[in-house]
C-alpha cells in the first residue's frame, strides 16, 4: 500500500545561518493493507517528519514515497501538488496531532465536512455517531470546538480522520490526550481500520496502544550531529 | 500549459518605473482549484491578480484562458467587448472593499440581479427568485431583498457582493484581499462561506491575501511572492509547515499566534 | 425675404447638419455629435429641433410647429413665425397638411405618412444619464450594448412602486441594438414611433447631439416579460371634442376644484368637433 525507498530528509533553516539538520537519510519504509506499523525511536529523532513527509506536508529532498492510489503505484516525492491533492482525498488520511479549523465553525460540521461520497445528511449523521462514540456528547457537537479541552479537541480530530475511510490512515500521537476509555476506543477504532483492510502508520507514544494495535514497529534513530 | 489548465500565465514582466512588480512570473490554474498568492505590501500580488484577470497589460508575457468549449484565448489579445462579457458571465472578481462592485443605491436584489438582466434576463419574478436564492446561499436574510446596501453591515456587503459575482456561475473568481478590512469574528464566519461555495460549486479561485491563516484555510495551492518575483509555490500546507525558501521561512515564522 | 439665408443657417450649416443626419439614420437611435450653433434663443427652447429643420426645410415644404400638442402656445406660436419670417415656407396648423412636423413633447395624435418628417426637441439625448454620471462609460455601454443598467432600474421601480413609474421619457430600443430617449413625450406615445411611416429626427442643441429613426423601424419600449409595458392615459373623456382614445390635458377651470379634461393635441380635437363630435363640456364647432 505504502512504501519508501531512500528517503532523504533533512531541513535548511536559513534564518539561522543556513544550519542544515538532517533527519532522514536513505528510509526505507513500507505498510501493507491490514497492517499496521508503529514508529518508534526517541523524542527528536524524525518519526513525524517521516509521517509528515509521507502525507506529503513535508517535502523530501531525495528518494521516493510510494503510495497505492486508484490501483497505481504514484510517489509523492515527484507528484504534482495536484496529484498529491487527490491522492489526500481518495487514499491518504492524517489525524494530526492539533486541531487546526475555522473559528465558529462547529464541531459536527467540521467533522462532517471531511466525509467522503456521503450526502450533506447521510455526513451529519455519521459524524455525529463518530463523535458520540468518542464521547462528546450531542450537546456539543452544534458548538465551535474552540474552547474545548485538548482531549475533546483530540477526539474530534480523530473523528475528522477517520469518517474519510481512507485506505491508508496516518496517525500522529492519537490517543496522546485522552483517557484510557477513550484511549481504548481509539485502539479498537484502528483494529476495526486494520480489519477492514486500511494499512495504518502511526506513532504511539502510549506503548499499551502501541502493543494492541502494531503489528510491526519501524525504528526511526537520530542521525549523527551535521554541521 | 499543460492541457487541462484553466488559467496560464507564462513570462510575466511589469515594472511601474524603477520597482519591479512582476519578474518573469509563471502560473497555472486547474479547474476547481484555489491558489492563493501570499506576500507582503510591495510583494506584487495584487499586480499579479490584475494582470491575470485582464484589468492590466504586462509589459511582456502572456495569459491564457481555457473557455467552456475548450478553447485557449490571450486574455490581452482579446477585444474589450469580449474580456468585459468574460468578467460578466464566467469569471468573477471579489473586491477587497465591497462597495466597489456593489450600487449603494440599488436594492440587494437589484445588485444580484444586475448580471442577469445584462445577459438577457426579462423576467422580473425570476430574476427576483435567484436574487432570494443567491442571499440565501451567502446567509443573508432574503426579508433583505428589497433593502438598500447602505443599511448592510461591512461583513453583509462582502457576502452581497460574493453573491452578485457568483449569480452566473462563473468557473473562475478572482477575490482581492475578500476578508481584509472586517472585523475578525465577521472574518471566520466569511472563510467557511467562501470555502463551502468553492468545494460545493467547483469554482476555481485565485486568491490575493497577506494572511497566512486564510490561504491555509482556502487554499490548495499557494506562490509566495517577494518584490515581484515567486520564491516559492506548492502545496498550501507543505509551503507553510515545511517552508524551502528563506522568504517564506521568515514570513512563516512571523506569524503571531494568538 | 428678411436678409437671412434660406431659414437662418448659412449652407455650410446645414450640410454638416445634413451629414449628421445621414449618419443618424444610418445607425438608428445612435447619438451623432454636431456642431451646434448659437441661434437666437437660449438653449432649453428648442434650438436642436430649430437646427434639424433648417437644415431638411425647403420652400415647397408646409411646417407645422406644436409644443406639448398645442399649435397656439407661445413656444409654438414663435417657431412657426421664425421660420415664416426666415424661410417663407407655408405653415399650418393641421396635421394632415404638414410636410414637416417640429414638436416639443408630444407625437401628434392623428398617424403620419411617409411623406412626412417629425422633429423632436430634445432636451437630453442620454437615456442613461440619471443612472450613470460618467459619459465616457455611457458611450462605452452603447457601444458594447450593455443596457443591463437600464434594466436594473426598471427592476427597482417594479421592487418599490409594484410598476414601471417612468411617465415620460420611457427608454426605448430601437432596431434591437440602441438604447433611445424618445425624449419627454409621454408613455403613451411611444407605440407611436415603433414602426412609424414618417421619418422621425432627434435634435438636442444644448447637448449637441442628434438621432434618427428612419421610416418603419422596430422601436420597443423597454420592459419584463411578465411586467409588459403599459400605456397610461387619464380615464376621462376629452370634455370639449368626447374623444376617449387621446392623450388629455389637465386644465383647473376655477378655484373651487373645477377642472377639464382636454385633447393636449389642438389639431386633433379641433378637427374632431369641426365633423361634429362634442364633448360634455363643449359646444358643437
Amino acid at each position: 500500500m505504502l512504501e519508501t525507498k531512500g528517503l532523504k530528509k533533512q531541513f535548511l533553516l536559513h534564518l539561522q545561518g543556513g544550519v542544515r539538520i538532517p533527519v532522514l537519510d536513505g528510509a526505507d519504509f513500507s505498510v501493507a493493507a491490514g497492517e499496521c506499523v508503529a514508529l518508534v525511536g526517541p523524542s527528536g529523532a524524525g518519526k513525524t517528519t517521516l509521517l509528515r513527509s509521507l502525507y506529503g506536508n513535508y517535502r523530501a529532498n531525495g528518494g521516493a514515497i510510494l503510495v497505492r492510489h486508484n490501483g497505481a503505484m504514484i510517489d509523492i516525492v515527484t507528484a504534482s501538488p495536484r496529484d498529491v491533492v487527490r491522492v489526500r482525498e481518495t487514499t491518504l488520511g492524517y489525524v494530526s496531532q492539533f486541531l487546526r479549523v475555522v473559528p465558529r465553525v462547529s464541531a459536527l460540521e467540521i467533522v462532517a465536512q471531511a466525509a467522503r461520497g456521503l450526502s450533506p445528511e447521510q455526513a451529519r449523521e455519521r459524524a455525529a455517531a463518530l463523535l458520540t462514540r468518542l464521547h462528546i456528547p450531542a450537546r456539543l457537537h452544534a458548538l465551535p470546538p474552540a474552547t474545548f479541552s485538548g482531549g475533546e479537541q483530540q477526539r474530534i480530530n480523530l473523528a475528522r480522520g477517520f469518517i474519510g475511510d481512507h485506505p491508508i490512515l496516518l496517525l500522529d500521537e492519537p490517543t496522546a490526550s485522552l483517557d484510557n476509555a477513550n484511549r481504548d476506543i481509539v485502539i479498537a477504532m484502528i483494529l476495526e481500520a486494520k480489519a477492514a483492510g486500511k494499512a495504518v502508520v502511526g506513532i504511539f507514544h502510549d506503548t499499551h496502544v502501541r502493543d494492541a494495535v502494531a503489528d510491526r514497529r519501524f525504528e526511526v534513530l537520530p542521525l549523527q550531529d551535521a554541521a | 500549459m499543460t492541457d487541462d489548465t484553466l488559467l496560464s500565465a507564462r513570462g510575466l514582466n511589469l515594472r511601474f518605473g524603477a520597482i519591479p512588480a512582476l519578474v518573469d512570473v509563471d502560473a497555472d490554474l486547474w479547474p476547481g482549484e484555489v491558489l492563493a498568492i501570499v506576500g507582503e505590501s510591495g510583494s506584487g500580488k495584487t499586480t499579479l491578480l490584475n494582470v491575470l484577470s485582464g484589468r492590466m497589460a504586462p509589459q511582456s508575457g502572456v495569459v491564457w484562458y481555457r473557455d467552456p468549449q475548450g478553447h485557449l484565448a490571450d486574455v490581452h489579445a482579446m477585444a474589450a467587448p469580449a474580456l468585459r462579457a468574460l468578467h460578466r458571465s464566467d469569471w468573477g472578481f471579489v473586491h477587497q472593499n465591497p462597495r466597489d462592485n456593489l450600487r449603494m443605491g440599488v436594492t440587494a436584489g437589484g445588485n444580484v440581479g444586475e448580471r442577469l438582466m445584462a445577459q438577457g434576463g426579462r423576467h422580473y419574478g425570476r430574476i427576483r427568485a435567484e436574487a432570494i436564492a443567491w442571499l440565501e446561499q451567502v446567509e443573508i436574510d432574503a426579508a433583505r431583498v428589497d433593502d438598500l446596501p447602505r443599511t448592510f453591515s461591512g461583513g453583509m456587503l462582502q457576502r452581497l457582493q460574493i453573491a452578485r459575482t457568483l449569480v452566473t456561475h462563473p468557473r473562475l473568481v478572482f477575490m482581492d484581499e475578500p476578508t481584509g478590512g472586517l472585523d475578525v469574528s465577521v472574518q471566520a464566519r466569511l472563510l467557511d462561506l467562501i470555502r463551502g461555495l468553492v468545494a460545493r460549486l467547483g469554482i476555481a479561485a485565485v486568491l490575493v491575501t497577506h494572511d497566512l491563516a486564510v490561504a491555509r484555510l482556502l487554499a490548495h495551492r499557494v506562490m509566495v511572492m517577494q518584490r515581484g518575483v515567486v520564491v516559492e509555490t506548492g502545496l498550501t500546507d507543505q509551503v507553510l509547515d515545511d517552508p524551502q525558501h528563506p522568504y517564506t521561512q521568515l514570513l512563516v515564522s512571523s506569524v503571531l499566534q494568538a | 425675404m428678411s436678409g437671412y439665408n434660406f431659414a437662418y443657417l448659412d449652407e455650410q450649416t446645414k450640410r454638416m447638419i445634413r451629414r449628421a443626419l445621414l449618419k443618424a439614420v444610418a445607425i438608428p437611435g445612435h447619438q451623432i455629435p454636431f456642431g451646434s450653433r448659437e441661434m437666437p434663443l437660449p438653449y432649453g427652447w428648442g434650438t436642436g429641433g430649430i437646427q434639424v429643420t433648417a437644415a431638411v426645410l425647403g420652400p415647397d415644404d408646409t411646417l407645422k410647429v406644436i409644443d406639448q400638442g398645442a399649435d397656439d402656445t407661445t413656444n409654438a406660436v414663435s417657431i412657426r413665425r421664425f421660420f415664416a419670417r426666415t424661410a417663407g415656407v407655408a405653415t399650418t396648423t393641421h396635421t394632415a397638411e404638414a410636410t414637416i412636423i417640429q414638436t416639443r413633447h408630444r407625437i401628434p395624435e392623428l398617424a403620419l405618412r411617409e411623406d412626412q418628417i417629425l422633429v423632436y426637441q430634445v432636451p437630453q439625448p442620454e437615456p442613461l444619464s440619471k443612472l450613470e454620471s460618467s459619459r465616457a462609460e455611457t458611450k462605452r455601454m452603447h457601444g458594447l450594448a450593455e443596457y443591463g443598467l437600464m434594466h436594473v432600474k426598471l427592476y427597482e421601480d417594479i421592487t418599490r412602486f409594484g410598476h414601471v413609474s417612468i411617465s415620460y421619457d420611457y427608454p426605448v430600443m430601437v432596431a434591437g441594438r440602441y438604447l433611445m430617449s424618445p425624449s419627454p413625450i409621454p408613455a403613451f406615445d411611444n407605440p407611436k414611433m415603433d414602426m412609424m411611416p414618417a421619418l422621425q429626427l432627434f435634435g438636442a442643441g444644448r447637448e449637441q447631439r442628434i438621432y434618427a429613426i428612419p421610416p418603419y423601424t422596430r422601436v420597443v419600449s423597454l420592459d419584463f416579460d411578465d411586467h409588459p409595458f403599459r400605456t397610461t392615459r387619464a380615464p376621462h373623456a376629452c370634455g370639449l371634442c368626447g374623444a376617449s382614445d387621446s392623450y388629455l390635458d389637465e386644465v383647473v377651470t376655477d378655484d373651487r376644484g373645477g377642472r377639464l379634461f382636454v385633447c393636449s393635441d389642438t389639431d386633433h380635437c379641433e378637427t374632431r368637433r369641426a365633423a361634429g363630435h362634442v364633448g360634455a363640456e363643449g359646444v358643437a364647432a
